[in-house]
Protein backbone atom coordinates (compact mmCIF):
# COMPACT_ATOMS: atom_id res chain seq x y z
CA UNK A 1 0.00 0.00 0.00
CA UNK A 2 2.76 2.61 0.69
CA UNK A 3 4.00 1.94 -2.69
CA UNK A 4 0.48 3.12 -4.25
CA UNK A 5 0.33 6.04 -2.11
CA UNK A 6 3.80 7.17 -3.50
CA UNK A 7 2.68 6.03 -6.90
CA UNK A 8 -0.19 8.59 -6.60
CA UNK A 9 1.97 11.27 -4.88
CA UNK A 10 3.99 11.21 -7.76
CA UNK A 11 0.22 11.52 -10.26
CA UNK A 12 -0.34 14.70 -8.24
CA UNK A 13 3.33 16.18 -8.58
CA UNK A 14 2.80 15.36 -12.81
CA UNK A 15 -0.16 17.28 -12.75
CA UNK A 16 1.31 20.25 -11.06
CA UNK A 17 3.92 20.47 -12.78
CA UNK A 18 2.11 20.76 -16.23
CA UNK A 19 -0.01 23.17 -14.67
CA UNK A 20 2.59 25.50 -12.99
CA UNK A 21 4.42 25.14 -16.24
CA UNK A 22 1.25 26.64 -18.48
CA UNK A 23 1.26 29.29 -15.48
CA UNK A 24 4.59 29.96 -16.68
CA UNK A 25 5.21 30.09 -20.02
CA UNK A 26 1.98 32.50 -20.07
CA UNK A 27 3.47 34.54 -18.18
CA UNK A 28 6.51 34.70 -19.75
CA UNK A 29 4.59 35.39 -23.41
CA UNK A 30 2.46 38.24 -21.34
CA UNK A 31 5.34 39.86 -19.85
CA UNK A 32 7.02 39.33 -23.68
CA UNK A 33 4.22 41.65 -24.69
CA UNK A 34 3.26 44.38 -22.09
CA UNK A 35 6.52 44.19 -20.59
CA UNK A 36 5.41 47.33 -18.31
CA UNK A 37 2.94 44.92 -16.77
CA UNK A 38 5.54 42.87 -15.48
CA UNK A 39 4.73 43.22 -11.61
CA UNK A 40 0.68 42.81 -12.14
CA UNK A 41 1.49 40.21 -14.07
CA UNK A 42 3.66 38.33 -11.45
CA UNK A 43 1.34 39.01 -8.76
CA UNK A 44 -1.08 37.19 -10.19
CA UNK A 45 1.35 34.36 -11.80
CA UNK A 46 2.38 33.63 -7.94
CA UNK A 47 -1.29 33.48 -6.92
CA UNK A 48 -2.73 30.49 -9.75
CA UNK A 49 0.91 28.56 -8.69
CA UNK A 50 0.00 29.10 -4.95
CA UNK A 51 -3.42 27.78 -5.83
CA UNK A 52 -2.25 25.00 -8.32
CA UNK A 53 0.34 23.82 -5.86
CA UNK A 54 -1.58 23.40 -2.92
CA UNK A 55 -3.70 20.58 -4.61
CA UNK A 56 -0.41 19.09 -5.58
CA UNK A 57 0.63 18.79 -1.61
CA UNK A 58 -2.98 17.43 -0.63
CA UNK A 59 -1.29 14.51 -2.71
CA UNK A 60 2.05 15.12 -1.07
CA UNK A 61 0.45 15.12 2.85
CA UNK A 62 -1.71 11.80 1.96
CA UNK A 63 1.66 10.06 0.23
CA UNK A 64 3.25 11.15 3.77
CA UNK A 65 0.40 9.72 6.14
CA UNK A 66 -0.13 6.39 4.36
CA UNK A 67 3.84 6.07 4.18
CA UNK B 1 37.80 39.24 -1.78
CA UNK B 2 36.09 42.00 -0.49
CA UNK B 3 34.16 42.48 2.97
CA UNK B 4 30.99 41.02 1.86
CA UNK B 5 32.29 37.81 0.36
CA UNK B 6 34.18 37.19 3.33
CA UNK B 7 31.30 37.21 5.57
CA UNK B 8 29.03 35.19 3.24
CA UNK B 9 31.43 32.23 2.75
CA UNK B 10 31.60 32.53 6.50
CA UNK B 11 28.45 32.53 7.03
CA UNK B 12 28.14 29.63 4.43
CA UNK B 13 30.77 27.28 5.83
CA UNK B 14 29.29 28.02 9.88
CA UNK B 15 25.90 26.63 8.22
CA UNK B 16 27.22 24.02 6.48
CA UNK B 17 29.52 22.67 9.93
CA UNK B 18 27.01 22.85 12.23
CA UNK B 19 24.33 20.75 10.06
CA UNK B 20 26.84 17.71 10.32
CA UNK B 21 26.96 17.34 14.39
CA UNK B 22 23.26 16.98 14.32
CA UNK B 23 23.67 13.66 12.57
CA UNK B 24 26.66 12.40 13.77
CA UNK B 25 25.05 11.30 16.86
CA UNK B 26 25.12 7.24 16.48
CA UNK B 27 28.75 5.96 17.56
CA UNK B 28 31.01 4.81 15.22
CA UNK B 29 29.83 1.52 13.02
CA UNK B 30 26.32 1.85 14.11
CA UNK B 31 23.52 1.93 11.51
CA UNK B 32 22.27 5.73 11.68
CA UNK B 33 17.92 5.25 10.60
CA UNK B 34 17.68 8.09 8.44
CA UNK B 35 14.15 8.31 8.40
CA UNK B 36 13.60 7.92 12.00
CA UNK B 37 16.00 11.01 12.37
CA UNK B 38 13.87 12.53 9.97
CA UNK B 39 10.32 11.93 11.56
CA UNK B 40 12.21 12.81 14.91
CA UNK B 41 13.01 16.15 13.68
CA UNK B 42 9.59 17.11 12.13
CA UNK B 43 7.82 16.18 14.74
CA UNK B 44 7.49 18.64 18.23
CA UNK B 45 9.46 17.44 21.35
CA UNK B 46 9.32 17.83 25.11
CA UNK B 47 13.51 18.47 24.78
CA UNK B 48 15.59 20.50 22.46
CA UNK B 49 18.45 17.83 21.07
CA UNK B 50 21.29 19.48 19.82
CA UNK B 51 23.92 17.05 19.45
CA UNK B 52 25.49 13.81 20.74
CA UNK B 53 23.79 10.78 20.84
CA UNK B 54 19.86 10.30 21.80
CA UNK B 55 20.37 10.32 25.15
CA UNK B 56 23.29 9.11 27.83
CA UNK B 57 27.09 9.95 27.57
CA UNK B 58 27.81 12.77 25.40
CA UNK B 59 24.59 14.48 24.65
CA UNK B 60 23.81 17.88 24.37
CA UNK B 61 20.29 18.42 25.41
CA UNK B 62 18.17 21.04 26.42
CA UNK B 63 15.25 19.20 28.65
CA UNK B 64 12.38 21.92 28.85
CA UNK B 65 9.73 22.16 31.32
CA UNK B 66 6.61 20.00 31.31
CA UNK B 67 2.97 21.47 32.72
CA UNK B 68 0.30 19.11 32.71
CA UNK B 69 -3.06 19.60 34.02
CA UNK B 70 -4.13 16.61 36.14
CA UNK B 71 -5.83 17.08 39.12
CA UNK B 72 -4.33 20.18 39.39
CA UNK B 73 -1.34 21.41 37.69
CA UNK B 74 1.97 19.59 38.04
CA UNK B 75 5.72 20.95 36.95
CA UNK B 76 8.73 19.08 36.13
CA UNK B 77 11.54 18.65 33.80
CA UNK B 78 11.05 16.15 31.02
CA UNK B 79 14.57 15.28 31.65
CA UNK B 80 12.81 12.94 34.31
CA UNK B 81 10.68 11.41 31.55
CA UNK B 82 13.96 11.21 29.31
CA UNK B 83 15.98 9.76 31.97
CA UNK B 84 13.02 7.14 33.33
CA UNK B 85 12.96 3.64 32.91
CA UNK B 86 13.05 2.31 29.06
CA UNK B 87 10.49 -0.43 28.13
CA UNK B 88 10.80 -2.55 25.07
CA UNK B 89 7.27 -3.59 23.03
CA UNK B 90 6.90 -5.03 20.44
CA UNK B 91 4.45 -3.19 18.22
CA UNK B 92 2.18 -4.74 15.72
CA UNK B 93 4.60 -4.82 12.65
CA UNK B 94 6.65 -7.01 14.55
CA UNK B 95 9.38 -3.89 15.39
CA UNK B 96 10.73 -3.26 18.80
CA UNK B 97 10.18 -0.07 20.42
CA UNK B 98 10.32 1.32 23.82
CA UNK B 99 8.97 4.08 26.25
CA UNK B 100 10.10 5.48 28.96
CA UNK B 101 8.19 5.47 32.22
CA UNK B 102 8.73 7.58 35.16
CA UNK B 103 7.07 5.51 38.36
CA UNK B 104 8.04 8.11 40.99
CA UNK B 105 5.94 10.71 38.94
CA UNK B 106 3.60 8.52 37.56
CA UNK B 107 4.30 9.33 33.97
CA UNK B 108 5.40 7.37 30.79
CA UNK B 109 5.95 9.24 27.64
CA UNK B 110 5.59 7.63 24.26
CA UNK B 111 6.06 8.91 20.70
CA UNK B 112 6.72 12.20 22.43
CA UNK B 113 2.54 11.88 24.16
CA UNK B 114 2.60 11.42 27.91
CA UNK B 115 0.56 9.29 29.34
CA UNK B 116 -0.37 8.27 32.92
CA UNK B 117 0.71 4.80 34.31
CA UNK B 118 -1.31 1.99 35.63
CA UNK B 119 -0.60 0.59 39.14
CA UNK B 120 2.17 -1.81 37.93
CA UNK B 121 3.79 1.38 36.56
CA UNK B 122 3.42 0.12 32.97
CA UNK B 123 1.56 1.38 29.65
CA UNK B 124 -0.79 -1.17 28.34
CA UNK B 125 -1.34 -1.15 24.46
CA UNK B 126 -3.86 -2.57 22.59
CA UNK B 127 -3.17 -2.87 18.50
CA UNK B 128 -0.49 -0.94 18.92
CA UNK B 129 -1.87 1.86 20.67
CA UNK B 130 -1.81 3.44 24.33
CA UNK B 131 -5.01 3.41 26.18
CA UNK B 132 -3.81 4.68 29.67
CA UNK B 133 -5.92 8.03 30.49
CA UNK B 134 -3.80 10.98 28.67
CA UNK B 135 -3.19 14.11 30.91
CA UNK B 136 -3.96 17.72 29.54
CA UNK B 137 -0.20 18.45 28.55
CA UNK B 138 0.42 22.27 28.80
CA UNK B 139 3.97 22.14 28.37
CA UNK B 140 6.56 24.50 26.62
CA UNK B 141 7.73 21.92 24.02
CA UNK B 142 10.30 23.08 21.32
CA UNK B 143 8.15 24.51 19.03
CA UNK B 144 6.66 26.64 22.11
CA UNK B 145 10.28 27.61 22.80
CA UNK B 146 10.64 28.64 19.07
CA UNK B 147 7.35 30.23 18.79
CA UNK B 148 8.54 32.68 21.79
CA UNK B 149 11.92 33.27 21.01
CA UNK B 150 10.52 34.04 16.88
CA UNK B 151 7.87 36.39 18.91
CA UNK B 152 10.52 38.05 21.23
CA UNK B 153 12.64 38.81 18.74
CA UNK B 154 10.10 40.15 16.25
CA UNK B 155 9.09 42.66 18.87
CA UNK B 156 12.30 44.02 19.74
CA UNK B 157 13.16 44.05 16.15
CA UNK B 158 9.77 46.47 15.19
CA UNK B 159 10.23 48.39 18.20
CA UNK B 160 13.37 49.57 17.27
CA UNK B 161 12.39 50.44 14.16
CA UNK B 162 8.70 52.05 15.55
CA UNK B 163 11.34 54.28 17.84
CA UNK B 164 13.98 54.98 15.80
CA UNK B 165 10.99 56.99 13.53
CA UNK B 166 10.28 59.23 16.51
CA UNK B 167 14.57 60.15 17.19
CA UNK B 168 14.88 61.09 13.52
CA UNK B 169 11.20 62.63 12.63
CA UNK B 170 9.92 60.41 10.48
CA UNK B 171 13.05 59.40 8.69
CA UNK B 172 13.84 55.69 8.68
CA UNK B 173 17.14 54.93 10.70
CA UNK B 174 19.27 51.80 11.18
CA UNK B 175 16.69 48.78 11.40
CA UNK B 176 13.99 50.35 10.05
CA UNK B 177 15.40 51.08 6.64
CA UNK B 178 15.04 47.18 6.57
CA UNK B 179 11.88 46.67 8.07
CA UNK B 180 9.87 50.11 5.53
CA UNK B 181 10.46 48.96 2.43
CA UNK B 182 8.87 45.40 3.46
CA UNK B 183 5.83 47.40 5.17
CA UNK B 184 5.26 49.31 2.07
CA UNK B 185 5.28 46.18 -0.14
CA UNK B 186 2.58 44.77 2.04
CA UNK B 187 0.68 47.59 2.13
CA UNK B 188 0.76 48.52 -1.84
CA UNK B 189 1.09 44.99 -3.44
CA UNK B 190 -0.73 43.06 -0.60
CA UNK B 191 -3.53 45.32 0.91
CA UNK B 192 -3.95 48.12 -1.24
CA UNK B 193 -4.02 45.72 -4.17
CA UNK B 194 -6.45 43.03 -2.89
CA UNK B 195 -8.82 45.05 -0.87
CA UNK B 196 -9.28 48.36 -1.61
CA UNK B 197 -7.97 51.68 -1.76
CA UNK B 198 -10.61 52.52 1.18
CA UNK B 199 -10.93 49.51 3.52
CA UNK B 200 -7.60 48.41 3.51
CA UNK B 201 -6.13 50.61 6.55
CA UNK B 202 -8.57 48.06 9.28
CA UNK B 203 -6.94 44.86 7.90
CA UNK B 204 -2.81 46.06 7.82
CA UNK B 205 -2.16 44.89 11.27
CA UNK B 206 -2.97 41.73 10.60
CA UNK B 207 -1.82 41.12 7.32
CA UNK B 208 2.05 42.75 8.52
CA UNK B 209 1.51 40.36 11.93
CA UNK B 210 1.29 37.27 9.73
CA UNK B 211 3.32 38.27 7.35
CA UNK B 212 6.67 39.12 9.50
CA UNK B 213 5.39 36.07 12.27
CA UNK B 214 5.41 33.36 9.18
CA UNK B 215 8.80 34.56 7.48
CA UNK B 216 10.78 34.84 10.75
CA UNK B 217 9.58 31.49 11.82
CA UNK B 218 10.28 29.86 8.61
CA UNK B 219 13.62 31.86 8.75
CA UNK B 220 14.30 30.77 12.07
CA UNK B 221 13.42 27.11 10.88
CA UNK B 222 16.31 26.89 8.98
CA UNK B 223 18.86 27.81 11.58
CA UNK B 224 20.43 24.37 11.99
CA UNK B 225 20.71 25.13 15.74
CA UNK B 226 19.22 26.16 18.43
CA UNK B 227 17.34 28.37 19.16
CA UNK B 228 16.13 28.08 15.37
CA UNK B 229 15.67 24.68 13.72
CA UNK B 230 12.74 23.65 15.12
CA UNK B 231 9.77 23.12 12.72
CA UNK B 232 7.39 25.74 14.08
CA UNK B 233 5.80 26.79 10.39
CA UNK B 234 5.72 22.85 9.64
CA UNK B 235 3.88 22.32 12.34
CA UNK B 236 -0.03 21.55 11.40
CA UNK B 237 -1.91 23.17 14.68
CA UNK B 238 0.56 26.58 14.06
CA UNK B 239 -0.56 26.50 10.37
CA UNK B 240 -4.26 25.80 11.87
CA UNK B 241 -4.46 28.81 14.21
CA UNK B 242 -2.77 31.22 11.69
CA UNK B 243 -5.42 30.24 9.06
CA UNK B 244 -8.05 30.33 12.09
CA UNK B 245 -7.26 33.73 12.21
CA UNK B 246 -8.13 34.42 8.39
CA UNK B 247 -11.66 32.50 8.73
CA UNK B 248 -12.50 34.64 11.54
CA UNK B 249 -11.84 37.60 9.64
CA UNK B 250 -12.92 37.06 7.15
CA UNK B 251 -16.68 35.78 8.71
CA UNK B 252 -16.34 38.68 10.73
CA UNK B 253 -16.26 41.59 8.37
CA UNK B 254 -18.02 39.97 5.54
CA UNK B 255 -20.71 42.63 4.53
CA UNK B 256 -24.28 41.72 2.81
CA UNK B 257 -23.39 41.05 -0.56
CA UNK B 258 -20.25 38.52 0.54
CA UNK B 259 -23.17 36.55 2.52
CA UNK B 260 -25.93 37.31 -0.61
CA UNK B 261 -23.26 35.42 -2.51
CA UNK B 262 -23.35 32.24 -0.29
CA UNK B 263 -26.88 32.21 0.50
CA UNK B 264 -28.97 33.46 -2.79
CA UNK B 265 -25.97 33.04 -5.60
CA UNK B 266 -27.30 35.72 -7.96
CA UNK B 267 -28.15 34.56 -11.66
CA UNK B 268 -28.93 30.88 -9.88
CA UNK B 269 -32.17 29.40 -10.55
CA UNK B 270 -34.35 28.56 -7.02
CA UNK B 271 -34.06 25.07 -7.51
CA UNK B 272 -30.53 24.64 -7.48
CA UNK B 273 -30.19 26.41 -4.40
CA UNK B 274 -30.16 23.39 -2.55
CA UNK B 275 -27.22 22.31 -3.61
CA UNK B 276 -25.10 25.74 -4.29
CA UNK B 277 -25.93 26.61 -0.13
CA UNK B 278 -23.91 23.28 1.25
CA UNK B 279 -21.12 23.95 -1.31
CA UNK B 280 -20.94 27.91 -0.97
CA UNK B 281 -21.01 26.88 2.59
CA UNK B 282 -17.93 24.53 2.47
CA UNK B 283 -16.04 26.99 0.38
CA UNK B 284 -15.94 29.01 3.12
CA UNK B 285 -14.13 26.66 5.14
CA UNK B 286 -11.96 24.82 2.16
CA UNK B 287 -10.12 28.56 1.73
CA UNK B 288 -8.73 28.84 4.89
CA UNK B 289 -7.97 25.08 5.17
CA UNK B 290 -5.82 24.91 2.51
CA UNK B 291 -3.59 27.79 3.63
CA UNK B 292 -3.27 26.02 6.66
CA UNK B 293 -2.03 22.98 4.57
CA UNK B 294 0.07 24.89 2.26
CA UNK B 295 2.51 25.94 4.69
CA UNK B 296 2.24 22.94 7.14
CA UNK B 297 3.32 20.99 3.40
CA UNK B 298 5.54 23.28 2.34
CA UNK B 299 7.92 23.54 5.12
CA UNK B 300 7.40 20.45 5.79
CA UNK B 301 8.72 19.21 2.49
CA UNK B 302 11.72 21.60 2.79
CA UNK B 303 12.99 20.51 6.03
CA UNK B 304 12.46 16.90 4.75
CA UNK B 305 14.44 17.13 1.69
CA UNK B 306 17.34 19.15 3.62
CA UNK B 307 17.84 16.38 5.84
CA UNK B 308 17.29 13.78 3.40
CA UNK B 309 20.40 14.74 1.12
CA UNK B 310 22.53 15.44 4.43
CA UNK B 311 21.07 11.84 5.15
CA UNK B 312 22.46 10.27 2.09
CA UNK B 313 26.08 10.37 3.60
CA UNK B 314 24.72 8.10 6.95
CA UNK B 315 23.03 5.91 4.58
CA UNK B 316 25.23 5.01 2.49
CA UNK B 317 28.21 5.15 5.38
CA UNK B 318 30.75 6.74 2.90
CA UNK B 319 32.16 10.74 3.88
CA UNK B 320 32.73 10.44 -0.06
CA UNK B 321 29.00 10.94 -0.74
CA UNK B 322 29.64 14.74 1.11
CA UNK B 323 31.10 15.83 -2.40
CA UNK B 324 27.65 15.48 -3.73
CA UNK B 325 25.16 15.65 -0.86
CA UNK B 326 26.69 18.87 0.37
CA UNK B 327 26.30 20.86 -2.53
CA UNK B 328 23.00 20.21 -2.60
CA UNK B 329 21.93 20.53 0.67
CA UNK B 330 23.17 24.47 0.23
CA UNK B 331 21.40 24.34 -2.83
CA UNK B 332 18.19 23.61 -1.21
CA UNK B 333 18.75 25.47 1.72
CA UNK B 334 19.24 28.53 0.05
CA UNK B 335 16.08 27.94 -2.76
CA UNK B 336 13.82 27.42 1.31
CA UNK B 337 15.17 30.86 1.73
CA UNK B 338 13.12 31.95 -0.90
CA UNK B 339 10.58 29.46 -0.23
CA UNK B 340 10.27 31.27 3.22
CA UNK B 341 9.59 34.48 1.70
CA UNK B 342 7.48 33.01 -0.71
CA UNK B 343 4.96 31.00 1.48
CA UNK B 344 4.55 34.53 3.80
CA UNK B 345 4.08 36.62 0.89
CA UNK B 346 1.49 33.72 -0.45
CA UNK B 347 -0.32 33.37 3.25
CA UNK B 348 -0.93 37.16 3.43
CA UNK B 349 -1.81 37.69 0.01
CA UNK B 350 -4.59 34.52 -0.15
CA UNK B 351 -5.86 36.43 3.37
CA UNK B 352 -5.90 39.86 1.76
CA UNK B 353 -7.39 38.03 -1.07
CA UNK B 354 -10.11 36.37 0.74
CA UNK B 355 -10.88 39.53 2.99
CA UNK B 356 -11.10 41.98 -0.13
CA UNK B 357 -13.85 39.19 -1.37
CA UNK B 358 -15.82 39.51 1.76
CA UNK B 359 -15.81 43.26 2.03
CA UNK B 360 -15.82 43.93 -1.99
CA UNK B 361 -19.10 46.77 -2.69
CA UNK B 362 -20.38 44.92 -5.70
CA UNK B 363 -19.00 43.11 -8.96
Amino acid sequence: MTGLAAVGAGIAVLGAGLGIGRIGGSAMDAIARQPEATSKIQTAMIISAALIEGVALFGVVVGLLQG
Amino acid sequence: MGFNNLVKTFICSILLLVTAPAFASSSEGEKVDVNEMIMHHIKDAHEWHIMGPDHGEGAVVVYLPIILLDGGFKFFSSSELYHGKSIDITNEAGETEHYLANEELGYGIFHEKIYKLNEAGLLDFEHGHVTNPKPLDLSITKNVVALLVSALLLFFLLKAAASSYKKSNGVPKGVARFIEPIVIFVRDDIAKANIGEEKYKKYMPFLLTAFFFIWINNLMGLIPIIPGGANLTGNISFTLVMASFTLILTLISGNKHYWGHIFATPGVPKALLPIMIPVELIGIFTKPFALMIRLFANITAGHIIILSLVGIIFTFQSSAWGFLSVPMALFISVLELLVAFLQAFIFTMLSALFIGAAVAEHH
